[in-house]
């Protein structure tokens, strides 16, 4: 039994209400007007007056348009049609493909049983030495890559998406540019990835509101691949646009803003889609990398700031390369005390000396004279930034150890690097045959 | 039973519409088909009440029934809360799961506390006279002899004991002893009670000031930034400057005897982390399983918001109830911002007028309430107990200027802050060494730490002043005080948390570290040139890491201990004065 309504109340920004009764929090309707049909859910219930946003948007809806409630709430087709299609955020295709309707599942589920998760253990390897070696990528992990408007991000997003071993992709784009958008699809066609690709887009001149389902429909798609033992890669891109369309419907919906106009369930509605990424017990798992720009550069800006508290570390990119200061993946230790004994070991040891060369950089530019340990410095900084940082390296992680080893032996005596003398032992180039 | 309808649904707050008398935070049930969503009355208005729901609220309609239970939300004490892992509503989560499977079912509740058998021994006899946080007899939990005692609801007065079970197994919910008030009526007791998780327990003779030091095994706090047993101390930081892995490193090592980690809010993860380690590691102090002398209460980012401010309430709760069997308790509560964040969006749904940040204005208030719940206390039979709480913040942009981190600074009584340039340069961990404080006293001479300090203010100081007039305008001196600052701060400040040995310092070992730090610090030494100096400091630095992770007094401990202290010597001026 649906009913329709058929008289609009009020319509404000992206969110109308009408008069009715027996509704549910959460339900579906479809509002009809001249221009088209669009789907539409509740988000607030007081007395008799239903608050909708509507997903195509308040434009040129009028008060005497139709709305019909489903009984349902968002739900998405899951089957194995999914594979290289191209959705938008509401479901709908965007490609020349036909509308998937069977086996529809909710979006937006509950969250998992902590005492049902289990630690993470395999590392996926990229062939990226700033990753591989510095801030290893683990399977469940929620990444973000934070960055400017401008810095390569979405490329980087597409050469970790194909270089590493996963079962399926779902590539979710909020407020992605066309071109970009083409990009991917480019990216995935010529590598051979799209047939276990799935795409959800959103691009910016779409509506608002289907920028805000654009994650949890590609996060609901992912987690059932994942039950069904898939290793799922999700790729988000870009969080920031999700955040501020959140803050735009926030806004015109009354919310007292908390910091710089965001909503204050901020942090708990980011939290909600990043805690999706899961390492199923005796299944898949999902791994999620997104990218948050900052606006201004700013890391303390709500959106960054906000996501650096709920994801599992960071990848900073910035000039084309990722920075090793402020990057951090959490999960690192563990997977890294079973790839290589030098390892953990090589990945501090190499960064508190990077951090002595930036010193060494800052006292050269103030015009200071450069003692024997500064030309050192600067000499392995040099090494450091082209042979390790320059994102056009492609090796495996052994050879990046190794090649760590040559820069240090390059540039310092043993004593100076700060390894221990055990290691030193074992790994200093040239160490095992002669010994001072 | 006393019932309402919504009439309103806004995120995760209900407006219900009720005749009969209720209280502020009461508890009440939404009635959705088969499940019962539990809900907290936050503000009555009229015949209008405004309810938090624990859980997520779609599919609710204008209309459905709402079960008042007259109850405030509260906890279930007894033996059996060792080793659990709950909810913030005290829902035991690996019972859930094997009930629920993977995904967290909402609307399904379960006894906080099994119904399993304890070996009760019997402490009075018939005709006692007992008060209410009285212990009427023990029964074995672990390693620990967990008191049975009068319910501390019991309205203050004498009890005589009517009856009192004979020694032997009972379940926990069976009656063990039945008591009579001074008019007559009597009381039925079991092992089990509840306990209204907002309110403090104060059944005891008096609050204590906090003075021993409760040792964490990492050398910046216990020599430099002592928490005392009983005190309070907070962790802010930026994200990534390693909050979460000082405080999974204090639940590991702390000396106490009961740990309670609140998650609150923060990622699954993590708690994973400690629920599989846990079983696996043994305590040292009593050679059994570390999760046995632990209680996790997780309530992590993406589960109902409403439930996380909960969270903390339940923890603390529980961590009074075995202080008053005169046990040590330590609360870790990680974080407290998103407590702090979990009001503020409540407070918004009740279109509070906003305070700074948007934070409610009596956030400061709850803050010191929540902290003020720790303390030393004397117990009735004369043994004392404690709890001690440390909460991390999360700072929003790492800015110590926002409200949480203001309001907690306020009542805490030692300041662990963590700094981005530290973690940025892997010095971990990452409290900063000369922004922190602590009010309480540590396990060494303060006359050498302070020394110490001093040092580090003043290597810090020389470091500036290199950036401004470079290596060659520096002294000597000041030099040689620059790098035996760097000194303490690699091999003795910096830890690392990951290494077997290194990772935890006991007492005695850093007695040890700190006097041949002292010893290095407070030397004069016979070096001519800074090249030298650089090279002889680095050669020492090297040593001393060795040393750390070497094992205590092994041989190859023994081996590198005098390679350094001839390393020492070699430039040591034979101390003139």
């Amino acid at each position: 039994m649906q009913k329709v309504y058929t008289k609009i109340e009020s319509i404000s920004g992206n969110v109308i209400t009408v008069h009715a009764e027996g509704v549910r929090n959460g339900d579906l309707a479809v509002v009809s007007s001249r221009h088209g049909s669009s789907l539409a859910n509740i988000i607030r219930l007081k007395e008799n007056v239903v608050s909708l946003q509507v997903f195509a948007g308040g434009r040129g809806v009028s008060t005497g348009d139709e709305v019909r409630f489903l009984g349902h709430p968002m739900q998405v087709s899951y089957t194995d049609n999914l594979m290289g299609r191209v959705f938008d955020g509401s479901g709908k295709p965007r490609d020349a493909g036909p509308v998937l309707d069977e086996n529809m599942i909710d979006i937006g589920g509950p969250s998992v049983n902590p005492a049902k998760r289990i630690v993470p253990k395999n590392m996926i390897r990229t062939g990226i030495p700033m990753i591989d070696v510095f801030n290893t990528l683990v399977e469940s992990q929620k990444l973000p890559i934070f960055s400017v408007s401008g810095e390569p991000y979405n490329e980087l997003l597409a050469r970790i998406a194909m270089q590493a071993e996963v079962d399926i992709i779902v590539l979710g784009g909020m407020g992605l540019k066309y071109d970009d958008y083409l990009f991917f699809r480019e990216e995935l066609e010529t590598s051979g990835a799209m047939n276990r690709a799935v795409f959800f887009v959103h691009t910016a001149s779409d509506p608002t509101v289907e920028c805000l389902l654009v994650p949890d429909i590609s996060l609901a798609v992912a987690e059932q691949f994942a039950l069904e033992g898939k290793k799922v890669l999700v790729l988000l891109t870009d969080m920031t646009n999700f955040a501020d369309a959140m803050k735009e419907i926030a806004i015109t919906m009354d919310q007292v803003p908390s910091n710089r106009g965001y909503p204050g369930d901020l942090y708990s509605s980011l939290a909600a889609r990043y805690e999706k990424a899961v390492d199923f017990e005796g299944a898949g798992s999902v791994t999620i990398l997104a990218v948050t720009t900052m606006p201004g550069d700013d890391v303390t800006h709500p959106v960054p700031d906000n996501t650096g508290y709920i994801t599992e570390g960071q990848y900073y990119l910035k000039n084309g390369r990722i920075e090793p200061f402020g990057s951090l993946s959490r999960l690192k230790q563990q997977v890294n005390k079973e790839t290589r004994d030098d390892h953990r070991s090589l990945m501090d040891g190499m960064i508190k000396l990077y951090a002595s060369y930036k010193e060494s950089m800052e006292k050269k530019s103030m015009g200071f004279q450069m003692s024997d340990w500064d030309i050192k410095l600067l000499k392995y900084g040099e090494m450091f930034e082209q042979q390790m940082m320059e994102l056009t390296v492609n090796i495996p992680l052994e050879e990046a150890l190794n090649l760590g080893w040559e820069i240090l032996s390059a540039c310092f005596s043993p004593e100076e690097s700060g390894m221990k003398t055990s290691l030193i032992m074992k790994y200093w180039p040239g160490k095992d045959k002669e010994d001072k | 039973m006393n019932t309402g309808k919504v009439i309103g649904i806004n995120g995760n707050m209900a407006t219900v519409k009720f005749t009969d008398d209720i209280s502020l935070n009461e508890v009440a049930y939404i009635i959705l088909g088969d499940s019962r969503l539990k809900a907290e009355v936050i503000r009555v208005n009229g015949d209008e009440a405004s309810l938090q729901v624990f859980e997520m609220t779609g599919g609710i309609k204008v209309g459905d029934l709402v079960e008042f239970t007259g109850e405030l939300l509260s906890v279930e004490l007894g033996p059996g809360l060792l080793g659990q892992v709950y909810d913030g509503l005290q829902n035991p989560l690996p019972q859930l799961a094997e009930k629920c499977g993977f995904f967290l079912q909402r609307g399904v509740y379960m006894n906080a506390i099994p119904d399993s058998v304890w070996e009760f021994t019997p402490s009075v006899k018939k005709g006692d006279i007992v008060r209410p946080g009285y212990s009427v007899g023990t029964v074995p939990e672990g390693i620990f002899s967990h008191r049975i005692m009068v319910p501390f609801g019991f309205s203050d007065g004498e009890y005589s004991v009517k009856k009192i079970a004979a020694a032997g197994s009972y379940t926990a919910r069976e009656e063990i002893a039945v008591v009579t008030d001074s008019s007559g009526n009597d009381h039925s007791l079991s092992m089990v009670f509840t306990w209204p998780i907002k309110r403090a327990v104060t059944r005891y003779e008096e609050r204590l000031k906090p003075v021993e030091p409760m040792i964490t095994k990492i050398r910046i706090i216990d020599t430099f930034l002592p928490v005392a047993r009983g005190g309070t101390f907070c962790i802010p930081g930026p994200f990534g400057a390693g909050k979460t892995v000082i405080q999974q490193n204090t639940s590991r090592n702390a000396e106490v005897d009961i740990v309670i980690i609140a998650a609150c809010g923060e990622r699954a993860g993590e708690v994973v982390e400690t629920l599989i380690e846990f079983p696996e590691l043994t305590d040292p102090r009593t050679g059994k399983s570390l999760m046995e002398r632990t209680i996790i209460i997780c309530n992590t980012s993406s589960m109902p918001v409403a439930a996380r401010e909960a969270s903390v309430y339940t923890a603390v709760t529980i961590a009074e109830y075995y202080r008053q069997m005169g046990l040590n308790v330590l609360l870790l509560a990680d974080s407290t911002s998103r407590w702090a964040q979990a009001m503020r969006e409540m407070s918004g749904r009740l279109e509070e007028i906003p305070g700074e940040e948007a934070f409610p204005a009596y956030l400061e208030s709850v803050i010191a309430s929540f902290y003020e719940r720790a303390g030393l206390v004397r117990l009735y039979d004369g043994n004392t107990g404690s709890v001690t709480i440390g909460g991390t913040v999360s700072p929003a942009g790492g800015n110590f200027e926002e409200p949480v981190t203001q309001a907690t600074l306020k009542v805490v009584g030692a300041f662990h802050g963590l700094s981005r340039e530290r973690s940025d340069a892997r010095k971990y961990p990452a409290i900063h060494p000369l922004e922190s404080w602590s009010k309480y006293t540590g396990i060494i001479d303060s006359k050498k730490t302070t020394f110490a300090r001093d040092l580090l203010f003043r290597g810090e100081e020389v470091n500036q002043m290199m950036k401004v007039v470079g290596e060659e305008g520096t002294s000597l001196d000041d030099y040689i005080v620059f790098q035996k600052s760097e000194f303490l701060d690699s091999v003795y400040l910096q830890q690392d948390s990951f290494d077997p040995v290194d990772g935890s310092a006991p007492i005695e070992r850093q007695k040890y570290s700190f006097d041949l730090v002292f010893s290095i610090l407070h030397g004069s030494f016979n070096l001519p040139t800074k090249q030298e100096t650089r090279n002889y400091f680095n050669q020492l630095r090297q040593r001393f890491l060795d040393l750390n992770s070497a094992e205590w007094n092994s041989d190859s401990f023994k081996s590198i201990e005098e390679s350094l202290r001839g390393k020492i010597d070699e430039k040591l001026q034979k101390m003139s004065k």
